[in-house]
């Protein structure tokens, strides 16, 4: 059982080095190579998420504790851990499956599929992680994977999106490792549950206060929060689509949102002050996302900032159970906030990469990006018009889609708390999205007069297989996915992981053992 | 890119030996001596580059010799993980990464178990992809920015 | 002290180099002081008062070693900052060859 934790990593980057020697000599070893990897990935998450009872340490190399003093790199899977190893490695493999066909046109096809592989081998390395420098390495592989990923297509736009985004993400990992600087000062170790334990007995230093504000500007940056989300619209539109999708549905989550759960729940002890500066960010970027999305008629720049707001709800939710922590207040509330926050963390990745990759099934039969050129879609791609609506459908929290229960868990647990600002912000910033959605479904899809790719003599078709198969799981599992409130669905997989952040303090006596 | 000066050609024909088997004995004496595998690797690619550097990109075909360099760091990594898998197999029970070789005296050149093999793989790693990035950076500014 | 402060200085020189700087180039040579400084910074912390380097030899006898752990991890984040130096320089001289100019006030296709 110990034995298959270290292949969440090993085998992705073994894999996308095998790809990098044999695709110079073969150009289609890589597509199908890289779908087999994933399919095995995702088929070793579900074997966990059945077999464990708690939670699972490795310790790298088999170093055991030294007179109580953890020496080892740890690999813990908990249950927030597993849960966000499902959601990359499906969102991944699905991803994976779409750009059998999508990346067939252009000709370094080998080097794709070698920084996609490297890329989820960062983004397993920093949700399976316990030890603080670990986090930093894999989030830095995974980081400039996705910077090279963005500037795929080598055309002007891109070249400078992605400058944009790696300035902006280097200096945030420096702050990050600075920060980390500051913690091994205090507390002479790297450990995530040792750390912890050299906090609560050494006291509130203010190094520790500073390294905690340094480590929220860095990770806010990278779950793109509101003050530092001037890259997130540039670097997702101009990505490939499926790489958008990774990017949009599961990277800002597993480096941003993760981390930031992982270390102010199990790390740092739980305050006031910190848990009001993140509800307010995650009000912030949620209102203020979806205004921003409303004066936007590029398919792919919309969505992108309408990442930002739903992220917004996900830090919300969770910023809500931590404020109700902080105060000791009732704890069946934040169980209800936590897992309104996790619940959409996961539809926040199937909607949104579905809506990636339809915007990129419409690129690719009708090269246009913007609305208003493109329309009357309808009856010429069947396929690709239901699984959007089916998506469009759940970001605006219509039932029976998932995102009305993740939304209404949010909103309900808002009210519980007694915060009845945030919930009217909350039911305001959805029927907002519900319009925007309404405007990409008309002007893309439904518009009778036809598009200027009528004009242009463009004939459109249904997209090819590979990117059918992949946006139909997807809508099926909109669907699917509001099973998770039916407790015994839930207990399997959502009740672990908000069980870890609620009962925080546990995290140090499971990893180390006393 | 044309080369340079005859006395700089002359000097680096005797001392770009002498700088590779000196990145070689940083790579080899790691375990005892500062440096190991990354410094070693350094200073072996820049050996390569002062080569490339004296004598001017026009005789060397840099097309082939940017893909051998890529193909040879793709390869270090994969023995670097083969290695690290192995000690599943043969040292404790199914512990990756463990050190499964013997581990000798303090001191001694062969000592201290696979942390000398990790040492070499990780210094062709090295050397290999910066001298990659050399190459491709060579080869844009000759072909496409004229 | 004031070692800490001087570190934490130098970083703050990087950091207006990447902000207020208008070429590109320029601000590459900021991101990559910025890492100098922190790399800096974190092997400063592991200073141990008449300390040696962190080796057995042979012949040794008790001696006081200085933190060798902020050393492996000052290694690491350099192979990082090269990593990161590398593609920000590879995607920048695609951007002159594209755009003819390293000014960022000219590079601007991307709005809204």
């Amino acid at each position: 059982m110990d034995l298959f934790i270290p292949l969440f990593v090993v085998v992705p980057l073994g894999g996308a080095f095998l790809i990098a020697i044999i695709g110079s000599f073969s150009r289609g070893f890589g597509r199908y190579f890289t779908s087999i990897i994933f399919a095995f990935l995702t088929g070793l998450c579900i074997y966990f998420v059945f077999r464990i009872q708690g939670p699972l340490v490795y310790r790298v190399g088999g170093w055991e504790l030294f007179e109580k003093i953890p020496i080892a790199i740890y690999m813990v899977i908990d249950g927030l851990s597993l849960y966000l190893l499902l959601i990359i490695n499906l969102i991944g493999f699905l991803s994976a499956f779409y750009s059998i066909s999508y990346i067939k046109k252009f000709t370094a096809e080998s080097h794709y599929y070698t920084l996609f592989c490297l890329m989820t081998a960062g983004m397993n390395g920093v949700v399976m992680s316990g030890d603080l420098f670990n986090i930093y390495v894999f989030l830095e592989i995974a980081a400039i994977a996705s910077y090279a990923l963005v500037a795929f297509e080598i055309e002007k736009e891109h070249l400078e999106a992605s400058f944009k985004y790696q300035v902006l993400g280097g200096v945030s990992s420096l702050f990050i490792l600075l920060s980390i600087g500051f913690l091994y000062w205090q507390t002479s170790t790297l450990n995530i549950a040792d750390v912890s334990r050299m906090i609560a007995v050494g006291g509130k230093g203010e190094l520790v206060v500073f390294s905690q504000v340094i480590l929220l500007a860095g990770f806010g940056l990278k779950a793109a929060m509101i003050p530092f989300h001037a890259w997130l619209p540039d670097a997702h539109s101009s990505a490939p689509s499926p790489i958008s999708s990774m990017l949009s549905g599961v990277l800002i989550k597993a480096i941003g949102a993760y981390v930031i759960l992982r270390l102010f729940f199990n790390m740092f002890a739980i305050t006031h002050s910190v848990a009001m500066v993140i509800t307010v960010i995650g009000t912030l970027s949620m209102v203020v996302g979806v205004l921003l999305a409303i004066g936007q008629w590029d398919i792919k720049r919309l969505l992108a900032y309408h990442s930002i707001s739903q992220m917004g709800y996900v830090v919300l939710g969770v910023g809500i159970g931590m404020l109700v922590l902080a105060r000791n207040g009732d704890r069946a509330v934040a169980t209800l906030a936590i897992a309104g926050g996790l619940f959409h963390l996961f539809n926040h990745a199937v909607f949104k990469g579905l809506l990636f990759l339809n915007a990129g099934a419409v690129e690719y039969e009708t090269g246009i990006r913007d609305m208003k050129k493109l329309g009357g879609l309808a009856a010429k791609m069947p396929v690709t018009t239901s699984t959007s609506l089916s998506a469009s459908m759940s970001i605006s929290g219509i039932p029976p889609f998932n995102g009305f229960f993740s939304k209404l868990i949010i909103i309900i647990a808002a009210i519980q708390a007694q915060y009845y600002v945030l919930s009217i912000l909350a039911v305001f910033v959805s029927i907002i999205t519900l319009a925007s959605f309404l405007k990409v479904q008309r002007f893309t899809f439904f518009n009778k007069t036809g598009g200027e790719w009528e004009r242009r003599g463009i004939t459109v078709r249904e997209v090819p297989f590979s990117m059918c198969f992949s946006m139909i799981v997807l809508a099926i599992l909109c669907f699917l996915l509001s099973a998770l409130i039916v407790p015994s669905v839930r207990d399997v997989l959502l009740t672990p992981a908000v069980d870890v952040l609620v009962r925080a303090g546990e995290y140090t006596t499971a990893v180390l053992g006393y | 890119m044309k080369g340079m000066t005859i006395i700089v050609k002359k000097v680096t024909e005797i001392i770009c030996g002498v700088i590779f088997l000196y990145g070689i004995y940083i790579i080899v004496h790691g375990h005892l001596t500062p440096g190991g595998g990354f410094a070693g690797g350094t200073i072996i690619a820049g050996s390569f580059i002062l080569l490339v550097l004296a004598f001017g990109s026009e005789f060397l075909a840099l097309k082939k010799e940017e893909t051998g360099s890529s193909i040879l760091e793709s390869s270090a990594i994969l023995i670097f993980i083969v290695i690290a898998a192995l000690g599943m197999l043969m040292g404790g029970v199914g512990i990756f990464f463990v050190n499964f070789l013997p581990k000798g005296t303090i001191g001694q050149l062969i000592s201290a178990g696979v942390i000398p093999l990790f040492n070499i793989a990780v210094g062709m790693e090295v050397a290999a992809a910066l001298l990659t990035i050399f190459l491709a950076l060579l080869i844009y500014r000759d072909e496409v920015l004229k | 002290m004031i070692i800490y402060i001087l570190t934490v200085f130098l970083f703050l020189i990087g950091l207006y180099g990447v902000i207020a700087k208008r070429n590109l180039i320029k601000i590459v040579i900021g991101i990559a002081l910025m890492e100098y400084s922190v790399n800096l910074f974190l092997i400063l912390i592991g200073y141990v008062r008449g300390g040696t380097a962190p080796i057995l030899t042979e012949g040794l006898g008790q001696k006081v070693f200085v933190d060798p752990l902020p050393q492996a991890m000052v290694l690491t984040a350099i192979v990082i900052g090269l990593a990161t130096t590398a593609l920000l320089l590879a995607i920048a001289i695609r951007i002159y060859k594209k755009y003819g100019t390293f000014d960022i006030r000219e590079i601007k296709n991307l709005k809204g």
